[in-house]
């Protein structure tokens, strides 16, 4: 025990000492998260809408002072026929485009449905959810107006079309993507090239001829960088809920212990990836080139996996990323329980298990 | 008669902060001599000969090599010396007539006299036919001799080598001292440092530098004389205990 | 091929030396013996263990500092030893008199990290960290290469110290010099054992007179004693060249008369005694 204690506290020191690798470590996803959220924050203020108003009533007015008076949207113009709005939109004078279709007050009040259409350019799509996610609200809040007490009789359906990538993703798609992707690379990248790096610097030798078993080797090393990553995780939390307002909404202790659970995960694929690799330039090529890509085109957040072939779609399977990218979603935006998320969680157990199971049975007592 | 001075250095000193890693050493090298540049480790035969490459400013004092000014003309410096290290010399990865293209051409030697001189090269080495082996491929004593050839590829005035037979066979090292003779008979002045004691001796003149200083200068017979020590090792251990510095 | 065909037996408590050039095999026996590496054929044990089937005990009992500085730079030299100590499961104070010679002169630089250190002292450092566990045998590869001779001189002093203590040491170099201050020593090149012996018997089995020859021209000499028909060899060596005839009968006369021949000033010549590079070469060359 004292044996596998001193290593865990020597690597505590190299990466203590370290302070540049740290630092990166600790605040490259504060920084993400930032940027993310700055940049959508900014897009969605003062979007620029057009209204195509074909009713032209006391209901279509309201909502359309409402969406001019909302601080998330600016009304450059009223248009008056489809044509204009695809016109529009190809100037890139607008992002959004309001569609009241005629008689809309009367349908409201008569046959109990009216429709909106809204049309948004969704070529940048998290922008194009936001903006219809606000358009949609204040038209809610107008429905609330009408019959505050009442258990809404009359219902206004809007109708969404999202131009240019109908698939589109939740709003909150960023916080669970780079969750995954920032546990991802720090765990993977930062392990395999911690192992790697004792090869390189010869100090592997040493340790391999000493009475530490890989077994220990292996899971002293990768312990600080679980510390480390369950700081990051907090910090992500942190920043999501108090700077970008995206709620926890399910169990926080079973968020957190599925993010454990999934920066285990990583720590194996970068232990596997330390076995293969003989410098640490190689090492951090190899996860850049087998997790950074991967996880940013098959855990979901930035491509809807629905739409990728089918070949494609199976590959999406063996990316650990998609499957936590699932649990984070279910439990911390839908707040589901465990009972929605078991399924992912044990096909995360499993790949967990069979990585470290690799590792340490591949794991070299012998050089070469 | 007066020998042509190639190297020299007055007063040359460099400081790192209130370290003085090189403290005001004065010596001349004449054309085509071979001289033996020895000390402990850390005693400031890498930073002096930094200097002298035109790779590092001096703090303070005077050289000249090539007759170039250390301060002012380190490009045309590095135009007349010749540089080769234990460490690092050749390309492992390209063959043995790639390599010497390569160093040719960074001297911007003309194409037909490169042909020319890879012709003269492989000859003299034993290697023709191999050109095209790659570098790794060589056992360690021929890759030396080759990389000592390469670096007088382009006539240099001098060529500086540093630690260059180290972990090299018995045989080896002195065909590779043989180089270094040849070399000096056509006028290449050979400014070489060593760990080896009785490569010392094959030196014409010997500098034993000893905490920055140069302690003793002369040739390795007048040296063990002077020291009353039957071989180099023994003249070096004298004045090496001397030393108060341990830094590298 | 690295190795080929290497049989040795090492004494309980001597210095056995492997000498030989770069490349020669020295570090894939080292690492063969420390099981760090597997033989292609051939078997071998350390201390009554066996490399491949034992490798755990083996680990256990010896000692290794590979050629290259391998402790870490980032951690200081109380740091590390304090490491090496704990992964062998005993403690610095257990064994402190075996290191203490040693680590004494290291000690007022103990907070310093070790890449911070001089030659010298990392390497006394990697040694205090391969003798912390009182190892029965000792591994050094290539201990003083790149290092000055005064420190090399102080390195074997603190070896022979060792030695006293009971430690089998297996230490490999490039200089031939320190051959002399083995036991015993295995000639190694290319792969292949050229000899085993105590330096003495070494230099006892080179057989052929050895003619030491000098004169003020000696570049030119010594390619006009190398070109002679009569001459087996001839050598640099420091301030002389070292000559061996084919044959041996009127030899010196053969020299004398080959150097007055060639208009030498200041011709020397004298029988020496062989050293072990002379034996290296001769064996090299058979």
């Amino acid at each position: 025990m004292k044996q596998f204690l001193i290593f865990v506290k020597k690597e505590w020191l190299h990466i203590w000492r370290d302070r540049r690798t740290l630092f990166i470590l600790l605040f490259m996803p504060v920084i993400q998260i930032v940027l993310y959220g700055f940049a959508l924050t900014n897009e969605v203020k003062n979007s620029k809408v057009a209204i195509f108003d074909q009713s032209k009533d006391e209901a279509t007015t309201v909502i359309s002072n409402e969406i001019a008076a909302s601080r998330y949207f600016n009304l450059v113009k009223n248009v008056y026929s489809y044509k204009d709005i695809e016109a529009t939109f190809r100037k890139g004078e607008i992002r959004m485009a309001i569609v009241f279709p005629a008689g809309f007050r009367y349908d409201l009040l008569h046959s109990n449905h009216a429709q909106i259409q809204l049309i948004a350019d969704a070529s940048d799509p998290n922008t194009a959810n936001t903006l219809t996610n606000y358009a949609s609200s204040i038209i809610n809040d107008y429905q609330q107006t009408l019959h505050p007490t009442e258990d809404l009789p009359y219902t206004i359906k809007t109708q969404v079309r999202m131009l240019y990538n109908p698939e589109l993703k939740g709003a909150y798609n960023f916080v669970p993507g780079v969750m995954a992707l920032v546990l991802m690379l720090v765990c993977a990248m930062m392990t395999s090239i911690a192992i790697v790096k004792e090869k390189e610097m010869g100090t592997m030798e040493v340790i391999l001829v000493s009475p530490l078993r890989p077994f220990r080797i292996i899971i002293a090393k990768t312990i600080p960088y679980l510390l480390v990553s369950m700081l990051n995780i907090t910090s992500i939390l942190l920043l999501s809920v108090y700077a970008l307002d995206v709620p926890i909404v399910g169990n926080l202790w079973l968020l957190i212990a599925e993010s454990i659970l999934f920066t285990i995960t990583s720590l194996s694929v970068g232990i596997l990836i330390s076995n293969s690799a003989k410098t640490q330039q190689t090492a951090m090529f190899t996860s850049m080139m087998s997790l950074f890509l991967p996880t940013l085109l098959f855990a979901g957040f930035m491509f809807p996996i629905e739409n990728m072939p089918i070949p494609l779609q199976i590959i999406s399977n063996i990316v650990p990323a998609k499957w936590y990218f699932i649990i984070v979603k279910d439990v911390m935006i839908k707040g589901l329980g465990f009972t929605a998320v078991w399924k992912e969680t044990l096909i995360l157990i499993s790949m967990t298990a069979a990585l470290l199971g690799i590792s340490i049975y591949k794991f070299k007592i012998r050089l070469a | 008669m007066e020998k042509e001075k190639v190297i020299t250095a007055k007063d040359l000193t460099k400081r790192f902060g209130d370290f003085t890693a090189v403290d005001k050493i004065t010596f001349d090298v004449t054309k085509g001599e071979i001289f033996g540049f020895i000390g402990a480790n850390g005693a400031g035969k890498t930073t002096a000969m930094r200097m002298l490459c035109g790779l590092s400013l001096p703090t303070s004092g005077e050289a000249t090599v090539a007759g170039f000014d250390v301060y002012k003309q380190n490009e045309q410096i590095k135009k007349n010396i010749g540089y080769m290290s234990q460490r690092f010399s050749l390309y492992e990865d390209l063959t043995i007539r790639e390599n010497i293209r390569f160093y040719a051409g960074i001297y911007g030697l003309a194409d037909e006299l490169i042909k020319e001189k890879t012709a003269l090269l492989l000859k003299q080495l034993h290697m023709e036919g191999q050109e095209n082996t790659l570098v790794r491929a060589m056992p360690l004593g021929w890759r030396q001799k080759l990389a000592f050839s390469i670096a007088i590829v382009h006539d240099p005035a001098i060529v500086f080598l540093d630690e260059p037979t180290g972990g090299v066979d018995p045989i080896t090292r002195r065909e590779f001292w043989g180089l270094i003779y040849e070399a000096s008979e056509k006028g290449i002045t050979i400014f070489v440092t060593t760990h080896y004691m009785d490569e010392a001796e094959y030196c014409n003149r010997v500098s034993i530098m000893v905490d920055g200083r140069i302690d003793a200068l002369d040739s390795p017979a007048n040296l063990m004389t002077q020291y009353a020590s039957a071989s180099m090792d023994g003249v070096f251990l004298q004045l090496a205990r001397k030393a108060v510095r341990t830094g590298d | 091929m690295a190795l080929n065909g290497i049989s040795f037996a090492v004494e309980k408590g001597e210095i056995f030396g492997i000498i030989g050039p770069d490349g020669a095999g020295k570090t894939s026996l080292f690492r063969i013996l420390t099981t760090l590496l597997l033989a292609d054929s051939g078997s071998a044990s350390v201390d009554g263990f066996n490399v491949v089937k034992d490798y755990k005990q083996i680990r256990n009992h010896v000692g290794y500092m590979p050629g290259r500085f391998s402790l870490y730079q980032d951690l200081s030299v109380q740091e590390n030893l304090e490491f090496f100590a704990t992964i062998f499961n005993t403690s610095i104070q257990e064994n402190y008199d075996l290191v203490k010679e040693i680590y004494q002169q290291i000690e007022p630089f103990k907070t310093r990290k070790a890449g911070q250190l001089s030659g010298g002292m990392k390497q006394k450092l990697a040694l205090c960290c391969a003798l912390i566990h009182k190892p029965s045998v000792l591994f050094l590869d290539e201990p003083t290469t790149g290092v000055d001779a005064v420190s090399r001189k102080e390195f074997w002093e603190m070896l022979f110290r060792l030695k006293a203590q009971g430690i089998t040491i297996l230490v490999s170099t490039p200089y031939m010099d320190e051959a002399s201050l083995c036991d015993r020593v295995a000639l190694i090149q290319k792969g292949s054992l050229l000899s085993i012996n105590t330096p003495t018997s070494i230099i006892r089995e080179f057989k052929k007179p050895l003619w030491s020859v000098r004169a003020d021209e000696m570049f030119k000499l010594m390619n006009e004693l190398k070109n002679d028909p009569l001459i087996e060899s001839c050598y640099p060596f420091g301030q002389v060249h070292h000559v061996v005839f084919k044959t041996q009968a009127n030899s010196k006369e053969k020299l004398e008369h080959l150097t007055k021949q060639g208009n030498y000033n200041h011709v020397e010549v004298k029988p020496i005694e062989p050293g072990i590079e002379d034996c290296f070469m001769a064996l090299m060359k058979e």
